[in-house]
């Protein structure tokens, strides 16, 4: 080995090691690993305990003996009626107020201000809050009571900030040449907005609506005071139906022997929601990183 | 219908959705306000931690109201997750960004985000058939304080991985290639220039972490066994405050009612102090 009082520059075959790192790079993996045995330990305990009970007829069938036997149609059922009117009223909300701060807001305006702020906090509102809130407004103050509209209502003021977010980001990657062209046509607003700036940001606009929709369907603490727990075949949006999260705790909690086909109801909504995942990836890929003007 | 008109038309509508979407969380107060006032004004705040126990459902006069120690129960279990929580999820975002090799770290990530995507009736379960028995058979009765750390754990994990991950990759190139051209080794770049460097990203990830966990309620609710009670140790069984809802909302009246609604007052300033403060660092490292 050269001394290395002779050579000023150590060589590389003299490099030494580095302990302190190393330390950290063992404690970084070790981290990481626990991390991935965690998901793997949930994910495939889920499996084993769900998917033998998982068949066709689960999911065409109505539960029985309080769900610990039958299926659990009527809870899909009541699932997606929920869903359906949370976007519903929450789209068009969103699409409105996400155009509002991406194109008619300069920097430093009062309400863009205000209303961000706002989405801000109401993004951290705990869900729990969500179904004080709903239980007072929507079911008792507004006379719905324990029903699927007050659920999904409730539902639609949850996912309003993720789906807001998303969607001004959407609007904020349409270059501006597009609205400069738009205004040298002479297009008026209401056209540039329908015609050009809509079209370009749509990807921004989906990636939110799955985002939003993931947030929903994984929801229990909120509907629990506004959509109830009843799990029969749901006649109208004013009846109560409970959700697949509620059913999966309802089985967990208050039936005793009812876990098997808690897991299983946990299997099918985890797949669903894996699903929603894939599929946000999927367009985020090919839409989103696609530069326009390859359209 | 004139242009002029038309644009006015739009410009309106957009401001009123704005406006409607900027005011629900107003509307979200007022409602938890209106509500809790009976309580407020009859059994006063002073009462909620200074009655001997909470039996809320004799009334105003015969019930007791101490919410202390189910304030302790989500102070303890919050603290506990977020001290666990932050450490291992600056060291994933670290794993993703300088150490795992390239591919590898892309699909951590995504294992992360799947980690995120997960809903806490789920968490829940898993705690409640799968951590509680393990408990159980090292310390009794299994359903604890512990349980609800480990699983709100992992809950939070996600949120501070993902936020430290994305405030690492805002750290500008130029500061790595100094850091390299000084020759300095790896750890000392991470811990000299990146950490540093995203310092308020990374107390942003803890706080909106902390609101999560604060708020968290059914997976606590299924693991810690919901006994009203000050936590002497970590197994013993506990109840958080959003799990006391949770719970009593179903067959509360009047002033127990009324009471919940104080609690959730109360979770509701928590997490607007928590966002607060988290918009306050990040607009802060924006203008240093």
């Amino acid at each position: 080995m050269p001394d290395p009082s002779v050579s000023p520059l150590p060589s590389l075959s003299e490099h030494r090691v580095d302990w302190p790192d190393r330390a950290v790079a063992s404690l970084v993996w070790l981290v990481a690993l626990l991390v991935t045995g965690s998901l793997l330990w949930i994910v495939g305990d889920l499996a084993r305990h769900g998917a033998p009970e998982l068949s066709w007829s689960f999911l065409t069938d109505s539960p029985r003996d309080a769900g610990r036997a039958g299926g659990i149609l009527p809870v899909v059922v009541s699932t997606l009626m929920i869903l359906g009117i949370c976007l519903a009223v929450s789209l068009p909300m969103d699409v409105g107020t996400a155009i509002f701060l991406a194109e008619f807001t300069r920097t430093g305006g009062l309400l863009a201000h205000f209303v961000r702020r706002s989405l801000d906090v109401l993004a951290g509102v705990p869900s729990i809050v969500f179904g004080l809130f709903g239980n007072a407004f929507f079911s008792i103050y507004l006379g719905m009571g324990f029903s699927i509209l007050s659920g999904g209502l409730t539902l639609a003021c949850m996912v309003l900030p993720i789906l807001i977010r998303s969607t001004e980001e959407g609007f904020r990657s349409v270059p501006d040449e597009y609205r400069k062209a738009a205004a040298a046509l002479g297009l008026s607003q209401p056209a540039t907005l329908w015609q050009i700036l809509l079209p370009v940001a749509t990807p921004g606009l989906v990636v939110g609506l799955i985002l939003g929709v993931g947030r929903a369907l994984a929801e229990t603490a909120a509907l629990l005071f506004t959509s109830g727990y009843v799990a029969r075949m749901p006649s109208s949006v004013l009846d109560s139906g409970r959700t697949l999260s509620i059913h999966i705790y309802d089985l967990a909690m208050n039936v005793p022997g009812g876990e098997s086909n808690a897991y299983t109801t946990a299997l099918v909504l985890i797949t669903l929601l894996l699903m929603i995942n894939v599929l946000t990836f999927w367009i985020a890929d090919r839409w989103l990183h696609r530069g326009i003007t390859h359209r | 219908m004139s242009r002029q008109w038309s644009e006015h038309l739009l410009l309106w509508t957009l401001r009123g959705l704005a406006m409607v979407a900027g005011c629900i969380i107003l509307l979200i107060g007022a409602f938890l306000a209106v509500e809790s006032v009976p309580a407020l004004r009859e059994v006063g705040l002073g009462r909620f931690f200074s009655d001997t126990s909470w039996h809320p459902s004799g009334g105003v006069e015969a019930g007791s109201f101490n919410f202390a120690p189910m304030a302790a129960g989500t102070l303890a279990v919050t603290s506990g997750a977020v001290l666990l929580a932050t450490p291992l999820g600056i060291g994933s975002a670290l794993f993703c960004h300088f150490y795992a090799p390239r591919g590898l770290g892309v699909a951590f990530r995504r294992l992360v985000e799947l980690l995120a995507g997960i809903p806490s009736v789920v968490y829940g379960i898993w705690g409640l058939v799968v951590l509680i028995p393990l408990i159980r058979q090292w310390q009794p009765p299994g359903q604890s304080l512990l349980a609800g750390i480990l699983v709100l754990t992992i809950m939070i994990l996600p949120t501070v991985a993902l936020l430290t991950e994305s405030s690492l990759r805002a750290v500008p190139r130029s500061y790595l290639q100094g850091a390299a051209a000084l020759g300095l080794s790896r750890w000392a770049t991470v811990w000299g220039v990146v950490l540093p460097a995203a310092r308020s990203g990374i107390v942003t990830a803890v706080l909106l972490a902390t609101g999560r966990a604060i708020g968290e309620t059914m997976a606590v609710l299924m693991v810690m066994g919901n006994i009203v009670q000050v936590p002497t140790s970590v197994f013993d069984p506990v109840r958080a405050l959003t799990a006391n809802i949770a719970l009593e909302m179903g067959y509360a009246m009047d002033a127990h009612r009324s009471a919940l609604f104080v609690s959730g007052l109360m979770l509701l300033a928590m997490v607007v102090v928590l966002v607060a403060m988290s918009v306050w660092a990040s607009e802060r490292s924006r203008y240093a």
